[in-house]
């Protein structure tokens, strides 16, 4: 059976599906919810690779090399802003950052 | 069904499965160093996704950068925070059905999406960039045509955006203990004549 387009679309799909499951579920734990983002932008990318390699154009892989570095950059401020709060807090559960709460 | 075409087909359905299995266990851990670990194996098999559809210079970099630099990055932050394992799993069945069932719709709407569409005819014309045959260029230098020249404003951005990350997180996390004494290089040499030494006229037998 011939691997099509669909395939790698829906692979994506269920990826993406459960990166934002992970950020329901995970109220608990801020880290997670930083690695459900990653997954993401995972689904993401394998989209863009997707059509590139099936529609012949390479402008799919440089959008995705550019999203992998805003993904970088996206996961190093978030555990540095992780980081910060922990010291100042010295807990990273999700319900507890609401200090700022009318 | 040829020989050769079912080769492919088991790598993308062993990649694949086990990208999505793990991607599953990232947020079904109980513990944070596992699903950091899960998520690693996501992307090596992300990586191996990318190989089979010719993006072999985007699956090496997912390797290098993404896994090696920034999933070792949280590895350092999980395994630094000192947090209580036991306390971190309460809530979790209380909010498993709505994110279920909003995770379920979801993904039905995107595989419609996907299934009741198809490429439009003339978009062959319409491709920016056409990829050039394998046995002429290979993918990492027909990205390299392409990046360094069409894209130079995007990759100039890029780099840009990583400076400002790399200042942003300095700021956010440097943290000088405040009893440690530390050199003032720039006071040190700005030090003058007058600051410097003190001349005390002292008188024989008085002491200072």
């Amino acid at each position: 059976m011939s691997i099509g387009l669909g395939h790698y679309l829906t692979l994506a799909a269920i990826l993406f599906t459960i990166g934002i499951f992970g950020i329901f579920l995970n109220r608990k734990n801020v880290i997670i919810i930083l690695m459900s983002i990653e997954l993401i932008l995972l689904a993401v990318n394998i989209n863009l690779v997707a059509f590139s390699s099936f529609l012949g154009d390479l402008v799919g892989q440089v959008y995705a090399l550019l999203v992998l570095t805003v993904a970088a950059a996206e996961a190093a401020i978030g555990l540095s802003i992780l980081v910060a709060y922990y010291r100042n807090r010295g807990s990273i559960a999700v319900e507890d950052v609401n200090l700022m709460k009318g | 069904m040829s020989g050769s075409m079912i080769l492919p087909a088991i790598f993308f359905y062993l990649f694949a499965g086990t990208c999505v299995a793990a991607a599953f266990m990232v947020i079904a851990s109980r513990n944070p160093v596992h699903s950091v670990l899960f998520l690693i194996l996501a992307f090596v098999n992300a990586a191996g996704l990318f190989v089979l559809l010719g993006a072999e210079f985007l699956a090496m970099i997912l390797i290098i950068v993404y896994v090696g630099a920034v999933l070792v990055l949280f590895l350092f932050v999980v395994m630094m925070l000192d947090v209580d394992f036991s306390q971190l799993r309460q809530g979790f069945l209380q909010y498993m059905p709505v994110g279920a069932f909003i995770g379920i719709v979801l993904l039905v709407e995107l595989l419609l999406v996907v299934f009741t569409w198809t490429i439009a005819p003339d978009v062959q014309q319409a491709i920016a960039t056409p990829i050039p045959p394998l046995a002429k260029t290979p993918n990492t230098e027909a990205l390299g045509h392409v990046l360094y020249t069409r894209y130079v404003y995007f990759f100039q951005a890029a780099g840009i955006v990583l400076l400002v990350a790399m200042i942003g997180a300095i700021v956010l996390t440097l943290h000088h203990k405040p009893g440690v004494r530390r050199q003032s290089i720039a006071g040190q040499i700005a030090r003058s004549k007058q600051t410097a030494i003190e001349i005390v006229k002292v008188r024989p037998g008085q002491g200072l």
